[in-house]
């Protein structure tokens, strides 16, 4: 059984300390090379085992209008006119970014639902998930979703079954324009710079590389030929760990723990200062009494 | 040393609260991974069947071989080692699990005589014996010996053969050697894209 070392642990202490140091690891998505053929959407639900969704016409060549439990991996198809009338027609792989600061694992409170490896992939223990849903409000990207049936949330694992045993991802492996690739993240942020001033030369003055510094970088990086405008792909412009999940999983979690603290020290101080609680006029009889006037 | 009964209690009730209280660290340092599904399965190297692009693919199996064992695909992906495709594959090619495995997928012979409305379960001994028969009435009837001035061309081109992406170059060898230089047909289209 192959293991990876742990970098984070949802609802937990931090993992213990290793001193292996393992390569970040990233997939580069070149949008301006995907022709929108859903090898990748078809190569994970095979690898995953995932079982076929239904698809739903919604007026593009999308598959389905987000992603689904059993659908990690989306071509997002969006219809760009630009200033001058050009239309552009847009296609982005959607899955799970694997943050590296996640949101997910922030707002989890099942302790070991969620990891992040030391090479940076973001994992669902499903064996330990809950199916509070909270992961999904802390993604600022809406990748993860929850299944009715089996009560778990599901997103993409970056073939973390792969990846640990040296293996690309499944997407990555199909891609047949090579528009998808998969590498130590250091060397792959060179080949979306390399692109990016290729896209510059070819007119493209606003290309730009995705890696929002919001949550971390992202350990899927994205090349984008609107780089000034990620909405058009349907990515947030500089996501963030929601405000909510930031102030409940900090600050509010240590005010309360000093409240229950203060609590019982009041308590203990009340108790040494006045003594028992005074029973005053009937239910002062003893209870004999009581139980003997029935 | 023979503690009494009280002794034991309070000795495992201060352990514990010791225990509790100092802490140990219990903290994962790892997390385990799904295993790979294709560890130990039987890799057969093979080609595409859909387009003429001819991807190679690997194709996993259920499995060591032994005597007991019925095997079974299990998952079917890119060769890497492949000149053609490098391991890449389009979506329909990477389907090729499920159409391996598939209760739909046609195992026997199906006729559906002209003008009748249902297919029917046929012996392959019928289906080659009708093909044969078919192509020898119609080379018969329309087979041109000769062009307009004369010249032996024996041509036969109301009849026409289609080979498959997966034939090897001595397959398409015969494929044109039996059906252009023996029976004369002209449209032979073999999928060799070279």
């Amino acid at each position: 059984m192959a293991t990876l070392d742990l970098r984070r642990v949802s609802a937990s202490s931090p993992p213990a300390p290793g001193v292996r140091e393992a390569a970040v690891v990233a997939k580069l998505i070149d949008t301006t090379t995907c022709i929108g053929c859903k090898a990748c959407e078809v190569a994970c639900q095979a690898w995953n085992d995932l079982p076929p969704e239904t698809t739903v016409q919604a007026g593009t060549y999308q598959t389905l209008p987000g992603l689904a439990p059993n659908f990690w991996n989306l071509i997002r198809f969006t219809e760009h006119e630009d200033d001058q009338g050009g239309l552009h027609w847009l296609m982005r792989k959607d899955q799970c970014m694997h943050c590296a600061e996640p949101g997910c694992l922030v707002a989890c409170p099942a302790p070991g639902a969620i990891v992040q490896y030391a090479n940076g992939i973001v994992d669902f223990q499903q064996d330990r998930c809950i199916g509070c849903g909270y992961c999904m409000t802390g993604c600022p990207f809406n990748v993860p979703t929850f299944n009715p049936r089996t009560g778990r949330v599901y997103k993409c694992t970056l073939c973390s079954d792969r990846t640990a045993v040296g293996l690309e991802p499944a997407c990555v492996k199909a891609c047949p324009t090579g528009c998808l690739q998969f590498g130590a993240k250091a060397s792959l942020l060179e080949v979306a710079t390399a692109r990016v001033a290729r896209l510059e030369a070819d007119g493209f003055a606003q290309a730009a590389v995705y890696d929002p510094p919001g949550v971390g970088g992202t350990g899927v990086v994205t090349v984008l030929a609107y780089g000034d405008r990620p909405e058009l792909y349907g990515l947030p412009r500089d996501p963030r760990i929601p405000l909510a999940v930031t102030l409940w999983k900090g600050p509010l979690k240590w005010i309360g723990n000093a409240a229950i603290l203060a609590g019982l020290l009041g308590a203990a101080v009340h108790f040494v200062r006045y003594g028992r609680k005074a029973v005053h006029g009937a239910d002062a009889a003893p209870a004999g009494e009581a139980r003997d006037g029935r | 040393m023979q503690p009494t009964r009280r002794q034991f209690l309070e000795a495992a009730i201060l352990g514990g609260a010791a225990t509790s209280v100092l802490g140990f660290d219990l903290a994962e340092a790892q997390a385990q991974v799904p295993e790979l599904k294709i560890a130990r399965t039987t890799e057969t190297r093979s080609t595409c069947p859909y387009c003429s692009v001819s991807c190679g693919v690997i194709i996993h199996t259920l499995g060591g071989g032994s005597r007991n064992v019925k095997a079974s695909v299990v998952h079917v992906e890119g060769d890497a080692d492949h000149p053609i495709n490098q391991g890449t594959l389009c979506p329909k090619g990477i389907t090729l699990a499920h159409t391996i495995v598939n209760d739909r997928r046609l195992k026997r012979v199906m006729y559906r005589a002209p003008g009748a409305s249902a297919w029917e379960e046929r012996s392959w001994d019928f289906a080659i014996d009708r093909i044969a028969r078919l192509m020898k009435d119609t080379r018969d009837r329309t087979l041109r010996r000769t062009d307009g001035r004369g010249r032996t061309i024996n041509a036969l081109t109301s009849v026409g053969v289609i080979g498959g992406c997966t034939d090897a170059n001595e397959v398409n060898y015969l494929l044109v050697k039996a059906f252009r230089a023996g029976l004369g047909v002209i449209p032979i289209e073999q999928q060799a894209r070279i």
